[in-house]
């Protein structure tokens, strides 16, 4: 006889399975059940009594009481049922931890990185091919979305980077004052705005802008076309996702980086000019015949030519993590947040190896 | 044989658990509802029906505390629900469960932590005991137990709003308030969603309120049946009497040919038993 009493409920859980314990190995196999001690029953409740009998056992001394309340039976037999197929599949354990767990981890990480790079590559091996495919077809580029494209990347853009550059280029020029006024040579500081504006810092801060502003756009963009199956329904209506949405957008940045890139480096020059004028001394004359004296012509080209590339970049991919949300809106989040911070590391990357290359030709 | 008889805990009792009175809503000129008043008895399922944009979200969401109604009281368990303290409403709010439309799991934890959240936060239970119960609670809902430790976005549709479910009856609620609670389910899953509302139900005397567009839930588990038309609640009755009032929009819902098949299905199977 196994008699259960009191209320079986979820305020008196810890309780119950405290002194259900002794009894659990002492149950005789085939008991009846005696209920009318309980005052109360819940899905708690009727979950560890499940649990104690075993399902099968408790179906069939339910059955072995006829008199028993049916909303009793019925949530007994629920949750039998419930306890029941809990038993039959028992879910798979869960990852292992400690040392091995980090290993395991590492190995996730590195493989994902690997994919990462594959599919990137892949990417832009499609896009060069789509590309290719329309080039010699003028009536299928779409001049819309491109002009439309400029526009949001690029001429929106200009207030923020002209800005910011200025700022830099008065930055550098104080600091430049700072370290020569030692050696008395504080008109150099000419010479360091100029340099570093047309080599570096003038790509570099429209490129790493962009990468925030723009990447961050076009993952947003595509991934809520994704998460809403409008990129099924671009394939289902017999067009190219890749024509209609990445291209324009590639070619917007790969035109648009080089003309952000002359303005930053224009602004970034003024910025030091101001400095140079205001509270270094030297006369704005003197600052521009120093520049035209000093500064070689292919400095300028050498900041120019990395603007495509890294324009190309920070486009491919923003419109690859938009592509790889799925669903539901915080993989939006999550993307977005990936595309900017790969696209700021791509840009940082290929201008450091640029660099070196540039300085190794003696560029 | 029962030594301590349990009350039939279906029976309606007379203070009703929901009380709406003179409830009005309006969004900014337009008004939703006006002079609205609804009651419903504790141990009834209660399905509102009303068409699209007839307020049945917003009179939900007004009943549960999340929108300030304009004018007019609700009580919910014997609280008004905007004049209660804090504690109060947060004892009350423990005592009703609630199925959003889409689910509205937290996406960034696993089924199994959904659930074990109102566990945990109102409860003394341990985190494997919460662990435990929220694995029958997964069970009881009908998803696989492979689903536990998924997150809500690996999910489909059904299942997330089944394991929505068993997170809005992790605590026993007295009230469970459901918002299109078979809409997007197949047909043998939402049966199955119905039967288990019955259950609990019968056995745990639980209050169900439920917007629903679904005729076969109308047919197979309200016992109570309110219509919401013309920004007030027209009629809240059991299915015959509602079936029978005098508005167009009600003879349309249930003579026009869904509603007709619905009706037709049901009483054969009531003739049956």
């Amino acid at each position: 006889m196994v008699r259960v009493s009191g209320a079986w409920t979820l305020p008196h859980f810890a309780a119950i399975e405290r002194s259900m314990q002794p009894v659990r190995t002492a149950l005789p196999a085939l008991a009846r059940l005696d209920l009318d001690g309980l005052s109360a029953l819940d899905t708690a409740g009727a979950g560890l009594l499940s649990v104690l009998l075993g399902p099968e056992r408790l179906r069939s001394m339910l059955d072995a009481l006829p008199d028993l309340a049916p909303e009793r039976r019925a949530l007994l037999e629920t949750v039998g049922c419930a306890v029941h197929d809990i038993f039959a599949h028992p879910p798979p354990q869960s990852y292992a931890l400690g040392f091995i767990g980090l290993l395991a981890r590492i190995g996730t990480a590195v493989e994902a990185i690997w994919q990462q790079t594959r599919l990137l590559f892949g990417f832009v091996g499609l896009t060069l091919e789509t590309l290719a495919r329309n080039l010699l077809r003028p009536q299928r580029w779409r001049m819309a979305a491109l002009v439309t494209q400029i526009e949001q990347t690029t001429l929106d853009a200009l207030p923020i980077v002209s800005l910011l550059s200025l700022m830099v280029g008065a930055v550098i020029a104080f600091l430049g004052a700072t370290v020569l006024k030692d050696y008395g040579a504080s008109v150099f500081t000419v010479d360091l705005v100029s340099f570093a504006f047309l080599r570096e810092f003038g790509v570099l801060l429209a490129a790493i802008l962009l990468a925030g502003r723009t990447a961050s756009a076009f993952t947003a963009q595509i991934g809520a076309m994704q998460a809403h199956e409008e990129i099924d329904a671009i394939r289902t209506l017999g067009l190219d996702p890749i024509e209609v949405l990445v291209l324009p957008r590639v070619l917007a940045l790969v035109l648009g980086l080089p003309m952000l890139t002359f303005v930053a480096m224009l602004a970034g020059m003024l910025g030091g000019a101001l400095v140079c004028v205001l509270a270094i001394g030297i006369p704005p004359a003197m600052f521009l015949s120093l520049f035209h004296a000093d500064t070689p012509l292919r400095y300028f080209w050498v900041g120019m030519s990395k603007a495509p590339v890294l324009a190309f970049l920070i486009a491919i991919i923003g419109c690859l993590e938009g592509f790889k949300v799925t669903g539901s809106a915080e993989s939006v989040g999550e993307r977005t947040t990936s595309s900017v911070v790969q696209a700021i590391f791509v840009v940082i990357l290929v201008d450091a190896l640029a660099a070196l290359f540039f300085m190794e030709m003696g560029w | 044989m029962s030594a301590t008889p349990v009350a039939p805990v279906s029976a309606p009792v007379a203070a009703p658990v929901i009380a709406v009175q003179d409830l009005t809503t309006r969004f900014g000129t337009q008004l939703v509802h006006e002079h609205l008043d609804l009651d419903v008895p504790r141990g009834a399922i209660l399905g509102v029906v009303g068409g699209s944009g007839t307020g049945k979200s917003v009179l939900l969401r007004t009943i549960i505390g999340l929108r300030r109604p304009d004018a007019g009281r609700i009580q919910l368990l014997g609280e008004d629900v905007y004049a209660a303290s804090t504690v109060q409403r947060v004892a009350v709010e423990r005592r009703i469960g609630v199925l959003f439309q889409d689910g509205a799991l937290f996406s960034s934890m696993t089924v199994a932590d959904n659930i074990c959240v109102p566990l945990l936060e109102h409860t003394a239970l341990g985190a494997r005991d919460a662990r435990r119960l929220a694995t029958l609670k997964i069970a009881l809902a009908g998803l696989p137990q492979d689903a536990r430790d998924k997150y809500p976005s690996e999910l489909s549709g059904g299942m997330r709003k089944r394991a929505a479910l068993a997170r809005a009856l992790a605590l026993d609620p007295e009230i469970l308030f459901l918002d299109e609670p078979t809409s997007g389910l197949d047909p043998i899953t939402a049966a199955g969603f119905d039967r288990l509302l019955r259950t609990l139900r019968d056995a745990l005397g639980l209050t169900v309120y439920m917007n629903t567009h679904d005729l076969d839930s109308i047919h197979t588990v309200c016992d109570r049946v309110a219509v919401l038309a013309d920004r007030r609640v027209l009629v809240a009755a059991d299915l015959a009497t509602v079936e029978r009032f005098d508005h167009p929009w009600v003879q349309d819902y249930f003579r026009g040919p869904r509603g007709r098949i619905a009706g037709a299905a049901y009483a054969d199977v009531v003739q049956e038993t």
